[in-house]
């Protein structure tokens, strides 16, 4: 017993650890900025919505939230759309070059979005993308591509060949098979590709504020508005700050029970 | 495709690498290759070694540029070399 | 699983390849075609051969960047892995505590790289943030924007709290697929606590850890916008990364030249790293 019990005691200072920056945030979000700054207090003495009420009535900043979304759900759609069927060809058949194509597609996720900055912005600028949602997707797809094909490829293998098989003699053709009998059996799997495109585009930043300007800015980079030369506006910040980690809350609880096998590309 | 910034060098060089991988690609369709254990630590195929020969020669040609003054024919006159003896027996 | 041998599989991985294509191989033969000229406005750029490797390779402010860069990232690897195996060992394994820790756990990975800074940014602060505060109040003189230890000190610690919980996650997943027998095995042997943990968990986990460990090295070392956020790079270039120290080129100074060399110099080294790391994962499942 006494050993279980000390396994509780850790586990709860980790979640502590984790919890308590978060805390402040939320804390800070609810507090005037005379308050913030007059002196440190655990919660909000004088209780205020403003902040959020400040995010909620400009456009300028909600509509940070609406591109970012709107992004990050073109590029969940992209991603899962042309990384399916190559994971299954990844998990069912050997071709020329097969390897070397799977470690060119996942070099791409390793490489440093740093090092494609300057002809991403180049080359959309060129085609006429530039501060478009799609020129944004498309450059996070260099990122949740390699990654979706290499978690989806985990979760196909998993599936036995005999079930296709059998489909076949059952008379199914391949689109068919594939939607209706092969997609439902790796629906966790494709629940937790879904999470991790999300994930990645939502929390990135740099590629997203160099491919946009006006129209297409996400709200990580409205949120530098905050600094002006009367100093920051704390307030604001913190509840634009919490007001990203909802999302992201929101996502995990729905595929809760998957992610764990999902961050192990499904390899466990 | 001016905000590309071609020059005649950089050019041949991409055509280069496309011609090798062209080559490669025919010849596996033509003479599909097996994974074998030559010098190197790990069993490879023909593929592996191409790139374990181009990737190891891009990092010599950066330390010839980066800490000599030598023309950078000497490093690449080398990298062929080791770049052929790696396919024929590594 | 024995796989067929069929070539008209590359039309499924066609998109894919064409996607990436576009947005990978293009790009990439931009930036080699910028490394070897000196480009002044889209129509004048004068070729100058390799002159910008050199200067890039000889830079003293590179090298520095390099060394804190790989310093940082066995750094954040050294803390997060051991620290992330004891929590997925500590976690609930069944019910609704062991789903409430799963999500917890989650939220860091979750939240805008930058809002990450933010969070940090204000708890370090010793006027209106409690870490900086309580350290201040006990008579620990903190300031993460004026000492270069301090700075450190936050950045790594902030890296622990961002990214811990996914080697936890990975390394819990790993653990959740040890069969009870094996336990109940270890259990009538008398072993201890220890010798479960070597000789029946740690092995079961090391394909995650190896999962995890190409994760968290990719990551660390393309970090940008966390101390881009919340020191600045500063005091002075203290906490000024591999990534920061390269847009800095790029887009602050517009040193097309310089910083395309050094965006393939930096291509390479993770090539090289990647290569290893992949090497290692595909011949351990043969293996198996």
């Amino acid at each position: 017993m006494n050993h279980s019990k000390r396994k509780s005691f850790g586990m709860s200072l980790f979640i502590l650890f984790i919890l308590i920056p978060i805390y402040w945030l939320l804390n800070m979000s609810f507090k005037h900025n005379e308050e913030i700054l007059g002196g440190l207090s655990l919660w909000p003495q004088d209780f205020t919505f403003d902040n959020y009420i400040t995010i909620f009535t400009d456009p300028s900043w909600y509509m940070g939230y609406v591109n970012s979304m709107t992004y990050v759900a073109m590029n969940m759609v992209i991603t899962l759309l042309v990384a399916l069927p190559a994971a299954y060809a990844f998990s069912r058949y050997k071709f020329v070059g097969d390897k070397h194509l799977f470690f060119w597609l996942l070099s791409n996720r390793m490489a440093p979005p740093a090092v494609f900055l300057l002809p991403f912005f180049q080359l959309y600028s060129s085609v006429g993308l530039f501060d478009t949602h799609i020129a944004v997707a498309l450059a996070h797809c260099l990122f949740s591509v390699p990654l979706a094909v290499w978690i989806l490829e985990g979760f196909m293998s998993g599936v036995p060949r005999e079930i296709d098989e059998t489909a076949y003699i059952d008379g199914y053709s391949f689109p068919r098979f594939f939607i209706r009998i092969f997609i439902p059996m790796i629906s966790s799997g494709i629940g937790v590709t879904a999470f991790f495109s999300f994930m990645f585009s939502w929390v990135e930043l740099l590629l997203a504020r160099t491919l946009t300007s006006v129209e297409a800015k996400p709200i990580a980079a409205i949120m530098t508005r905050t600094v002006t030369a009367s100093g920051i506006d704390w307030g604001v910040l913190a509840a634009a700050g919490v007001l990203t980690i909802i999302p992201g809350v929101l996502v995990v609880y729905f595929v809760r029970n998957h992610v764990a096998k999902g961050f192990a590309l499904g390899r466990v | 495709m001016s905000w590309m910034a071609w020059t005649p060098v950089t050019a041949s060089f991409f055509s280069i690498i496309a011609a090798i991988l062209a080559c490669m690609t025919f010849y596996e369709i033509k003479v599909p290759c097996t994974e074998r254990k030559g010098f190197l630590p790990i069993p490879t195929t023909r593929g592996d070694r191409l790139f374990i020969g181009l990737l190891s020669s891009a990092y010599v040609h950066l330390l010839f540029v980066g800490f000599s003054e030598a023309s950078l024919f000497i490093p690449l006159a080398l990298c062929v070399v080791w770049l052929l003896c790696l396919l024929r027996w590594g | 699983m024995n796989k067929v041998e069929n070539n008209k599989a590359w039309w499924l991985v066609l998109p894919v390849f064409l996607l990436v294509a576009f947005s990978a191989v293009v790009p990439l033969m931009t930036v080699v075609n910028y490394s070897v000229q000196d480009i002044f406005d889209a129509n004048t750029a004068v070729f100058v051969g390799v002159e910008w490797y050199r200067e890039v390779l000889q830079d003293s402010r590179l090298q520095d960047s390099l060394v804190r860069q790989f310093i940082y990232s066995f750094a954040v690897l050294l803390i997060e892995v051991p620290l992330g195996i004891a929590v997925a060992l500590m976690m609930p394994t069944k019910g609704r505590m062991a789903s409430l820790c799963l999500i917890l756990l989650a939220i860091p990975l979750l939240i805008p790289l930058n809002v990450v800074g933010t969070i940090w940014q204000i708890f370090g602060r010793a006027d209106i943030g409690l870490f900086g505060w309580a350290l201040n109040s006990i008579g620990i003189d903190y300031n993460y924007a004026s000492n270069t230890a301090d700075a450190w000190v936050t950045v790594v610690l902030m890296d622990v709290w961002h990214w811990t919980s996914l080697v936890a996650l990975l390394c819990y997943s790993g653990l959740r697929a040890i069969p009870d027998a094996f336990y109940q095995a270890a259990h009538i042997d008398r072993a201890s606590n220890w010798a479960i943990f070597r000789y029946i968990q740690l092995p079961r986990l090391k394909s995650v850890l190896v999962i995890g460990i190409l994760l968290r090295f990719m990551d660390s070392f393309m970090i940008y916008t966390e101390p881009f956020v919340l020191t600045g790079g500063g005091p002075g270039n203290s906490t000024t990364f591999l990534s920061q120290t390269l847009t800095k080129m790029a887009i602050g100074q517009f040193d097309l030249g310089p910083a395309a060399a050094f965006s393939l110099i930096y291509f390479l080294i993770v090539l090289l790293v990647s290569w290893l790391f992949f090497t290692t994962i595909t011949h351990m499942d043969k293996d198996k």
